[in-house]
């Protein structure tokens, strides 16, 4: 007997995992939003906007970063590049949300700011349809598909594997932050898209519209994260892990690792161009900066302290290295790149399978003991 | 082989040999042994940096033979078998399966689609998946993303699974990753991927490095008995093993053939003896 898709996808997951997925909505859906609406704010228990906002936009990181384990962890295809898909996702919506400020900005004219700066008299051409939110999530999902495509379809075809390929991914995300920094492309330049008003109409600074967007992101990194597990545990993760492992083998085989991997790297960079999505309304800003090297390669390291090949990892790993970096930059702001690359060779040297290894390795000693 | 070289190979990518596009009609199509010829190459050159793999090599082997080739180290015989797969591509020469599929056109997915089945001198299997997996990896079927996302066994595909564990007595490691099983094991798991496929020519090459005698006669017999269904090229130091085979065995040296024959006859040769046996 065939299973229906939908089965075999809710028996990606086990049990326990099923529960922790469980906790973890009841607590994003139902406790967050009571204790941030209901709790009076100088109970103890109340949920401040800032955690609010600082939690979201770690979830979107943990977005990232499962994206990222995705390609790296099951793939092994090491990008350094996934910071670009996310900007493409940002600057997509971002677009919207320069459209929804209408005639509050500062020189009420229809244009965005940065264009009646610039003088420009009309929008350009690929702005147009940009004050419509359904073709905008719709840009969200199909440019940073597109730039993988094409990219990856070329990559791979020219069998560029290992670090080539790293080094490639840092040159194409540091090409397009050089190309958004000018005035001339049209996002804005150096500052990139902010002061956002509305969604849909929707004020965005208002708490409400916070925890719609807070929620969606948990709805999101759910799904992604039973999306992942079964993707990984369908044949199709088989036939990729086995690439991974000896990709000339597989050929012989008979598959064509072309396809699969161009598969999964579209797919990890449509992830990523969601969580962008999601990022800009809530921290308000999209600019080059998203771009730069760096970030690219603190992904990587998110993945790498939380375990690459597992799905939960990174997603630990994004929230351990985001919350220690909002704690760093505030009380020793000089020494967070040292904190960083400390934490990169730590975890490279002495936890190669990432806190979820050590976990795992812990619970084993503990077995034994007992 | 590294990842330059393939991507030249790739691009490279003669646009046919000189014979088929005099005749133009030698496209790519279903399997035709009609002519009672699986494998067919004629005059095949490979150089590498000037230095000649293999040189005009001319080999055919007939439907359902078992075919052994012997030769000392440098001889070619890995050249060949990568031509024939896909994985080189031939300066010169023609390569043929069957009478209609030009194997210097296609890639290593479509020649494995095609029917050649291939085992590498060391055993190449995927050592973080189950043996079941392996099997599974490797059983015939359309290998196509979309279709792979959406694989589930059957019944049948079980049992089929199940069949060539038996076959390959790994049915009690079933489970356990490949990577922890003894190197003859790994050497039987390779062949039962092999065996999954469902290939019409398979290529050995050194299937009984590092067995047991026991093993290793065991291998034979299983090859033996896939002759007349299947195609077999075997690349074998082990004369005890070629001898129980007991198929024609072509001698390969500095890249061409040397000499072929009955295992006796080629063991006979002053020529064979001077390069090879006698030193």
């Amino acid at each position: 007997m065939r299973k229906p898709l939908i089965v075999r996808i809710l028996s990606a997951l086990d049990s326990r995992a099923w529960i922790a997925l469980a906790a973890f909505l009841g607590v994003a859906l139902v406790a967050v939003p009571v204790l941030h609406l209901a709790v009076p704010e100088d109970s103890a228990l109340h949920v401040s906007t800032y955690a609010i906002t600082l939690i979201g936009k770690i979830m979107c990181y943990a977005l990232v970063a499962v994206a990222m384990d995705l390609i790296w962890g099951y793939g092994g295809i090491l990008s350094l590049g996934h910071g670009l898909f996310f900007a493409l996702g940002g600057y997509a919506f971002g677009m919207y949300l320069m459209r929804q400020i209408g005639r509050d900005g500062s020189y009420g004219a229809d244009l965005p700011d940065f264009m009646v700066f610039l003088d420009w008299k009309a929008l350009p051409w690929f702005w147009t349809g940009s004050e419509h939110f359904g073709w905008m999530v719709f840009l969200v999902l199909a440019v940073p598909a597109a730039v993988a495509f094409v990219f990856g379809y070329f990559a791979f075809r020219s069998r560029i594997k290992g670090v080539y390929f790293s080094i490639i991914t840092q040159a194409l995300t540091y090409a397009a932050m050089l190309f958004f920094f000018r005035n001339e492309t049209g996002f804005g330049g150096n500052n990139g898209f902010t002061d956002f008003k509305r969604i849909l109409g929707y004020g965005i600074t208002t708490p409400e519209m916070r925890l719609v967007l807070f929620c969606l992101t948990a709805l999101t990194l759910a799904a992604t994260l039973v999306f992942a597990a079964w993707l990984v545990k369908s044949k199709f993760g088989r036939v990729l892990a086995a690439i991974r492992d000896a990709e000339s083998r597989v050929m012989f085989i008979g598959y064509n690792p072309l396809w699969y991997k161009l598969t999964l790297w579209t797919i990890s960079a449509v992830l990523c161009g969601v969580a962008g999505a999601l990022y800009v309304p809530q921290v308000g800003i999209i600019n080059p900066s998203e771009m730069s090297p760096g970030n690219s390669i603190e992904i990587a390291i998110w993945v790498a302290v939380g375990g690459r090949g597992t799905l939960i990892g990174p997603v630990i790993g994004a929230f351990v290295v985001n919350l220690a970096k909002s704690w760093f930059t505030v009380s020793f702001p000089e020494y967070w790149l040292f904190f960083l690359g400390l934490l990169f060779i730590v975890v490279t040297l002495l936890l190669p399978q990432g806190l979820v290894g050590l976990w795992k390795k812990l619970m084993k000693k503990e077995g034994v003991a007992a | 082989m590294n990842a330059a070289l393939i991507a030249t190979d790739l691009d490279n990518r003669p646009e046919g040999s000189d014979g088929a596009d005099q005749l133009g009609h030698f496209v790519t199509g279903e399997l035709d042994l009609s002519h009672g010829v699986a494998l067919y190459l004629e005059d095949i050159t490979v150089s590498f940096d000037g230095f000649r793999a293999l040189n005009s090599l001319n080999l055919t082997i007939d439907a359902g033979e078992l075919r052994c080739i012997i030769g000392p180290n440098g001889a070619g015989k890995t050249t060949m078998m990568d031509v024939i797969t896909g994985k080189t591509r031939p300066d010169a020469g023609k390569a043929f399966f069957g009478q209609t599929i030009d194997l210097t056109r296609l890639t290593e997915p479509e020649i494995a689609h095609a029917g050649i089945g291939r085992k590498f001198q060391k055993p190449t299997v995927f050592e973080q998946h189950t043996v079941f997996e392996n099997l599974e990896l490797a059983m015939k079927t359309d290998k196509r993303v979309w279709q792979s996302l959406m694989a589930w066994l059957s019944g049948d595909d079980r049992d089929r699974i199940a069949d060539t564990l038996k076959l390959i007595r790994l049915d009690g490691e079933a489970g356990r990753p490949a990577g922890l099983l003894s190197h003859g094991q790994k050497q039987w798991l390779e062949i039962g991927m092999l065996l999954m496929q469902e290939p019409k020519l398979l290529l050995l090459d050194e299937p009984v490095a590092g067995m047991t005698d026991d093993e290793t006669m065991r291998t034979a017999e299983l090859l033996v008995s896939l002759a007349g269904k299947h195609s077999l090229v075997v690349v074998e130091h082990d004369m005890a093993f070629v001898e129980k085979l007991g198929g024609k065995v072509t001698v390969l040296h500095e890249g061409a053939v040397l000499a072929e024959g009955a295992l006796a006859s080629v063991q006979n040769d002053p020529r064979v003896i001077e390069v090879y046996l006698g030193r």
